[in-house]
This record gives structure tokens, C-alpha cells and sequence, in this order.
């Protein structure tokens, strides 16, 4: 996946910030994930050198934890639930046809940066089932056939 | 002491001993699949567990000190289905795929398969989908066959200090891997020492196989064939055939090579006494004419070579500009004896024979490494590889009679076969060294303080009322310290802690090499070290500069040590590299 990871920005100022406490480097990479939304390539290569901390030591860090995420965060975020009320009601389909139509797996942003697909385990609103949400826009009784009408609004728009 | 009770047998064992170590005193083998000796337990897989008696809890036997009075029990029926079960789970996350597998035949997993009866598949396979990993054209990462252990993250960071291998994610999808997201190996700062393969119990690392190269150059009737063996090649490859560690097969490997079908067979020896006689040259002008250049450090480790221009590029000057003995031979076959033999350098096919899976890759790592006007040496395999091929070719090792190396580039000092062991480089650059400073001889050619297999060792030789003071690393890990002893006498301006330093990256040096048989501890490693010392004892020829070949060599073709020919043949250059290439 060919993605813009790169990202320019000096974090010296949080290396001096966090310099000799304790689990300074999970700080450190909080700060940056909230900064950016995801920990780019360029930052963590930095900061291997003045932390003086190997770069696969930073990306078993980053990998370790869900929080922190190595590809920036898509235009769009689609969640679909995948609690048991969904799941019955067929949100496996509804994912797989994301993942076909954007050629993405859960997790992953499409080459273009507009889509992210997550999965998540309940949204509140089983009722709908099955239901997806994209940034924040509420979308139930989904059926397969409508995904690519949804979508394509979204690529319209953008 | 610590006195406790492995079924039922008494041991007396020093505090801190681990149960697996104890029960090995009394001839009790607890299985193990993540724990290698030569590296502290990770204790992931599990299949170690022993029980007290009166409790039903497990302990895991590589990690647990056995403690005062513990009453241990290492096998009953219970134990055992524990760890046919913690195979079999294995077994579904993993590929069967032993027929065609790197390790078929000796992989630490397929072997407790078959000594647990493992017939049918108790779990529903899942197989995680990852391709392999072959762009260092060394070695070969199969993440698919990895089973967790730990064993390569542990040697690549902590024995190596390399960091080029992690894991990443976790749980489910923990995989090893370069940092980062589609980095391949050749893109990370792997320097291709090959430790990792030589550690990982199962096929998910292991050499870069070159050997249908050599089978093809073989069949073919226009082109010329010459080999050359490595030094710890001889003393290891017997492993492979059901000889000990250590037993010198040189003679027999020459015969197996001449009936694969090769026309010259050579020594990677007569190389190593070439380059002596060049490295101790640019130290005898480094220490009485350019002391600013001092220290100097040995290059023929080209895992070594990566590694200091990746991380120490600031040492380039310091590094001898001699090529590797293997490099040596290569050119030296294409120009020198095949304008002896009167051979077309074009139909001629080079193989050196490795302890190493680095040097697969040093042979194409700079235009140098071309200075015959072709590639100098065309394939390179390990000492594994070999073995397969003496194998195939159907040849009875174990009876094969005894033959002679070609001339001319075969014969060689006992200095040059030390190469192959720690310590080696120094001691055999030091005998030629002090002979063209102080035109003497050495009253004891053998250096004790060099040898052995301390992480560092450290000498001084008294050399015409001046103290010349040597350094020995090897394993990467313990190169730091060395250099920044130097670095810090620098910055300093006060007197150099060393004048010349020895480097190899593997434990042991070469003899404990990547591409060697499987199975290493330090008892082999001494071992196979021996092999070498007593070689070297044997020979008669104890010096580099006195081998009548080389002589021959400077006479007939080269001039004299450092000359111009010398310099384009037989010298190199390093650059500055990055460790991330992404
Ligand atoms: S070859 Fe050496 S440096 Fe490369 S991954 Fe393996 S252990 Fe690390
Ligand atoms: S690659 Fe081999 S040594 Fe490394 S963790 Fe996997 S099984 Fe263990
Ligand atoms: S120590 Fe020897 S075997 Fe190991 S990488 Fe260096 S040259 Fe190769
Ligand atoms: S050998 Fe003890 S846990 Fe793997």
C-alpha cells in the first residue's frame, strides 16, 4: 500500500520533555499519535536517533499497542458493527462488500486516503441492525445492495 | 549448592542452576523448542513443563532455578499429553510442509513430531498468509513457518546489536519482521550474519540455497571450474557425515570436490596468507609511518564490514582496505592462474565454499569485487550447502581417500587455517608483523591471550621496546565497548588503548559462522576452534610471509605487499551506508 506515512515536524521539544522519566518513549509516541492521528515513518526514525533507541524497539512498541496506529487515518471512517444483534442480522456481508468495493481489509485505508474501515463490536443502536456508521453519520438496516450507493455519496463529495 | 530430587534421583547442583540444567547432570533430557543454549529462555512455547510431586501446578524447566528439596517429575503420562498438546497447537498455526523446507531433516519441531508419534492434525490449521522474505539473497525469511520462539529477535538485538529483526503486532498476527510495514531485510540494517538462521529452531530462516548455480557451471563442458574452501568449513562439515566437532576433514573435502567435476581445487587459505601479508604491511606503515591512522581493524568479516558502515562509518580510515581472503582467491584465479594456465577469465566459473551466508553477499558489494574484469568469485554457498552436495553427488565422505590441493593457490601457512577462529586474524597478522619490524622471529609463535571465547580479550606484545596493544571482538554486541575505548582516547587526545583490533561477527568467529552445520553451543564452537589450533600446530609453516607460494605470487605477478598491482587487485573501498533504506 502506497501511502503518504511521511510527515515533517521536529520532536525534539517532546524528547526534551519527557528526558529521563519513566516510559518516556510510551509518552513520547502518545503525544505523537495524537498530534497526527497515526505515528508517521519519518518521526519514529527520528526519534530512534535521539532517544537512542533502536527503530524496531519504537515499532514493537507502536504494534503492540491498538492505540497506535502507522498509516494516517482515512478522509472517511466507516465502522461496522459486528456485535451478536449485526452479525445475525448479515454485517459480515455488509463488510465484505467494503472490503471488495475498496479493496481494503479492516484496519487499512484505501490507496486515495478517503476510506478507513474499522470494525467494532457495538454502536449503540442494535434496533438498526445491521448498522454502519461513516464519521459519525448513523446508517442502519443496511443491505448489501446499498453499499455502493452509500459509498459512492462520499466519493462524490469529496 | 542447591540439593533436590528429578525423579526420584538425587542432585547437588550450584545455585541458580535451571531444572532442564540439573536434570541434564542426571541423564534426563526435558524436551525444549524455544530455549537455545546459547541464549537466555523466552519461555513462550511451553513444552518444558514439569511438575512437583503433591502439587499440580507446571513449571517451565528452562527458566525455573531448581530450588533446595524440590521434588521434581519430568515425564508421566500427564506431562506428556500436556506437551503432545502444546505441539499440536503448534502444528495448526504451521505449514506441513516438511518435504519441501529449508530445515527438512533437521528442524527442532518436525523432530519432536516424530518423537512425539504426532499422526494426525488435532486442531483445524490456520495459517497466517505472509510471503517470504528473499531480498538479501543471503538468507531467507519465512514468516509463515515461524512458531514464535524468539530465539532470532533475542541473537539479532541482543548478541548482535543489530535490531533488524522485531516483533511485530502481537497476539494472533505477531510475525518477525524489519520495523515497519512492507520494509524488507535488505532495506533494514541487517548485515546478513546469518546468526538468526543459525538459531531458529524451524525453516522460517535459513540460507539463501545457490547450489542448482553450482550444478549448472558444473555440467557445462566450455566452462572452467575452480573452488576454494574456507578455513572453518573443514572442521565443520563433518558434522553433517557423523564425524565430532572439530575432526579436520580438508584433504577428503578436496577428493569430493575433484569428483563433483571441478578442474581447480583451492584453498581459501592461500588467501588469508595473502592477505596477512597485505594487512600486516598496512599495519607495519600505519605504526612507523602514519600512527594518526592507528588504530587499524581487520575487514575480512564482511557482516562486520556492514555493520561498521552502517553504524560506525566515522571508522572507515581505521578499516584495512585488504579484501577477504575468499576475494583474494577469487581475483587472484582470474587473473594470476588463469594467465598461468592460459584460461579465458570469461570461461571461468569461481565458487567459494562458506561458513558464512554474508559472504553471498559480499561478493557483488562493490566494483572491487570485479577487479579481474568479471564478477571474482561467482557464487558463493555455505558450509550447509556443501554437504548437500557432497549428498547428492552420492560421494562416501567418511571413505573417500585423501587428495592434494592444486597449485598454486592452494598451499598454505598454519597461520592462514587460525583464520577460521577467533583471535586467528591477530595472532597470524602479528607472527608476519613482528618479523618485518624487528626482522626476527618470535620465540612463541602462539598467542594465549587471544584465544578462547571471551566476548573481548585484550593483549600487549613488546615489539623493539614498544607495547603493541591488540583488541579481539567477536559477536557484534561486544564491539562497542572496544570502539568507544578508542573513540573516547580520541576525543580525549590521550594514548591509544589499542593499536590493532580483530573483528568477527559471529560468536566464535567463522567457526561459529551462519551458514554452519546446525546445533551450535560453545563446547562445539571449542571444538571446531581446536580443530584449527592443532592444524596450525602440525604445520610446519607457521608464518604467512614464508609460505613459498606466496613468495611466488609477489615474484611472478603482484611486485611486492601495497604495491600498485597489489592495490588493484587485492584492496578495497567501504562507503557510508544507511541503516534504513525506507
Ligand atoms: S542476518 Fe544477522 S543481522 Fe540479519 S537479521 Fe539475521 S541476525 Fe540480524
Ligand atoms: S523465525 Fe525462527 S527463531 Fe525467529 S521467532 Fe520464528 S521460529 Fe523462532
Ligand atoms: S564471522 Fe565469519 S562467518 Fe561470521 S559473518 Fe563474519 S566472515 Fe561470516
Ligand atoms: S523450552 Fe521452556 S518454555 Fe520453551
Amino acid at each position: 500500500m502506497e501511502q503518504n506515512t511521511t510527515a515533517t515536524g521536529d520532536v525534539s521539544f517532546l524528547v526534551e520533555k519527557w528526558r529521563d522519566k519513566k516510559g518516556s518513549l510510551i509518552m513520547i509516541l502518545h503525544e505523537i499519535q495524537n498530534h497526527y492521528g497515526f505515528v508517521p515513518r519519518d518521526i519514529s526514525l527520528q526519534l530512534s536517533k535521539l532517544l537512542d533507541v533502536p527503530l524496531a524497539r519504537i515499532y514493537e512498541v507502536i504494534t503492540f499497542y491498538n492505540y497506535f496506529k502507522l498509516d494516517p487515518p482515512g478522509k472517511y471512517t466507516i465502522s461496522v458493527c459486528l456485535g451478536t444483534a449485526c452479525y445475525l442480522k448479515g454485517a459480515p456481508e455488509i463488510v465484505d462488500e467494503i472490503k471488495n468495493l475498496l479493496n481494503i481489509e479492516e484496519g487499512q485505508t484505501t490507496e486515495d486516503g478517503l476510506f478507513h474501515l474499522d470494525v467494532v463490536r457495538c454502536l449503540g443502536c442494535c434496533g438498526l441492525a445491521p448498522v454502519m456508521m461513516i464519521n459519525g453519520q448513523i446508517y442502519g438496516k443496511v443491505k448489501r445492495s446499498e453499499v455502493v450507493d452509500i459509498l459512492s455519496r462520499y466519493k462524490k463529495e469529496d | 549448592m542447591v540439593k533436590a530430587k528429578i525423579n526420584g534421583i538425587t542432585v547437588n547442583v550450584p545455585e541458580g542452576t535451571t531444572i532442564l540444567e540439573a536434570a541434564e547432570k542426571v541423564q534426563i533430557k526435558i524436551p525444549t523448542l524455544c530455549k537455545h543454549p546459547d541464549l537466555p529462555p523466552t519461555a513462550s512455547c511451553g513444552i518444558c513443563i514439569v511438575k512437583l510431586v503433591g502439587s499440580n501446578k507446571m513449571l517451565r524447566a528452562c527458566c525455573t532455578p531448581i530450588e533446595e528439596n524440590m521434588d521434581i517429575i519430568t515425564h508421566d503420562p500427564e506431562i506428556v499429553e500436556v506437551r503432545r498438546t502444546v505441539i499440536e497447537l503448534i502444528l495448526s498455526k504451521h505449514p506441513n510442509e516438511c518435504l519441501t523446507c529449508g530445515r527438512n531433516g533437521n528442524c527442532e519441531l518436525q523432530k519432536l513430531a516424530e518423537e512425539f508419534g504426532i499422526r494426525t492434525s488435532a486442531f483445524q490449521q490456520f495459517l497466517p498468509d505472509i510471503p517470504p522474505d528473499t531480498s538479501t539473497g543471503t538468507i531467507v525469511l519465512e514468516p509463515r513457518k515461524c512458531i514464535s520462539c524468539g530465539r532470532c529477535v533475542t541473537v539479532c538485538q541482543q548478541n548482535q546489536n543489530v535490531w533488524a529483526l522485531c516483533f511485530m503486532d502481537r497476539g494472533f498476527g505477531t510475525r518477525i519482521s524489519p520495523a515497519g510495514d512492507g520494509v524488507s531485510l535488505s532495506e533494514s540494517p541487517c548485515v546478513k550474519c546469518g546468526q538468526c538462521s543459525a538459531h531458529c529452531p524451524t525453516g522460517a530462516i535459513f540460507e539463501n540455497d545457490d547450489t542448482a548455480k553450482v550444478w549448472k557451471a558444473l555440467q557445462d563442458k566450455d566452462t572452467y571450474c575452480a573452488v576454494q574452501i574456507a578455513p572453518a568449513v573443514r572442521v565443520a562439515i563433518g558434522e553433517a557425515f557423523g564425524y565430532k566437532p572439530g575432526a579436520n576433514l580438508t584433504k577428503k573435502i578436496y577428493a569430493a570436490l575433484r569428483r563433483m567435476g571441478f578442474n581447480a581445487v583451492f584453498d581459501t587459505n592461500f588467501g588469508a596468507d595473502v592477505t596477512i601479508v597485505e594487512e600486516a604491511s598496512e599495519f607495519v606503515q600505519r605504526f612507523t609511518e602514519t600512527p594518526e591512522k592507528l588504530p587499524l581493524i581487520t575487514s575480512c568479516c564482511p557482516s562486520w564490514v556492514d555493520f561498521m558502515e552502517k553504524f560506525h562509518p566515522d571508522m572507515k580510515e581505521n578499516f584495512s582496505s585488504c579484501k577477504s581472503p575468499h576475494a583474494i582467491v577469487g581475483v587472484l584465479a582470474k587473473t594470476f592462474f588463469a594467465k598461468k594456465r592460459r584460461i579465458d577469465p570469461a570461461n571461468m566459473f569461481v565458487l567459494s565454499v562458506m561458513p558464512c551466508t554474508s559472504k553471498k553477499y559480499e561478493i557483488t558489494r562493490s566494483d572491487e569485487m570485479y577487479s579481474s574484469g568479471y564478477q571474482d568469485v561467482d557464487v558463493s554457498i555455505t558450509t550447509r550447502e556443501l554437504a548437500r552436495m557432497i549428498k547428492q553427488a552420492g560421494i562416501n565422505i567418511n571413505d573417500i581417500s585423501e587428495e592434494e590441493p592444486d597449485h598454486v593457490l592452494g598451499e598454505y601457512s598454519g597461520a592462514a587455517t587460525i583464520f577460521g577462529v577467533t583471535g586467528g586474524v591477530m595472532e597470524a597478522a602479528l607472527r608476519t608483523a613482528y618479523d618485518y619490524i624487528t626482522g626476527g622471529k618470535l620465540k612463541n609463535v602462539e598467542f594465549e591471550n587471544v584465544r578462547g571465547i571471551e566476548g573481548v580479550k585484550e593483549g600487549a606484545i613488546p615489539v623493539n621496546g614498544f607495547t603493541v596493544k591488540v583488541a579481539v571482538a567477536h559477536g557484534l554486541s561486544n564491539v562497542e565497548y572496544v570502539l568507544n575505548k578508542v573513540k573516547e582516547a580520541k576525543r580525549a587526545g590521550k594514548e591509544l588503548p589499542y593499536h590493532f583490533i580483530e573483528v568477527m561477527a559471529c560468536p566464535g568467529g567463522c567457526i561459529g559462522g551462519g551458514g554452519q552445520p546446525y546445533g551450535i553451543t560453545d563446547e562445539i564452537r571449542k571444538k571446531r576452534g581446536e580443530g584449527l589450533y592443532d592444524e596450525d600446530h602440525n604445520c610446519k609453516l607457521r608464518y604467512s610471509h614464508e609460505n613459498p607460494f606466496v613468495k611466488k605470487l609477489y615474484e611472478e605477478f603482484l611486485d611486492k605487499p601495497l604495491s600498485e598491482q597489489s592495490h588493484h587487485l587485492l584492496h578495497t573501498t567501504y562507503v557510508k551506508r544507511p541503516e534504513y533504506q525506507k
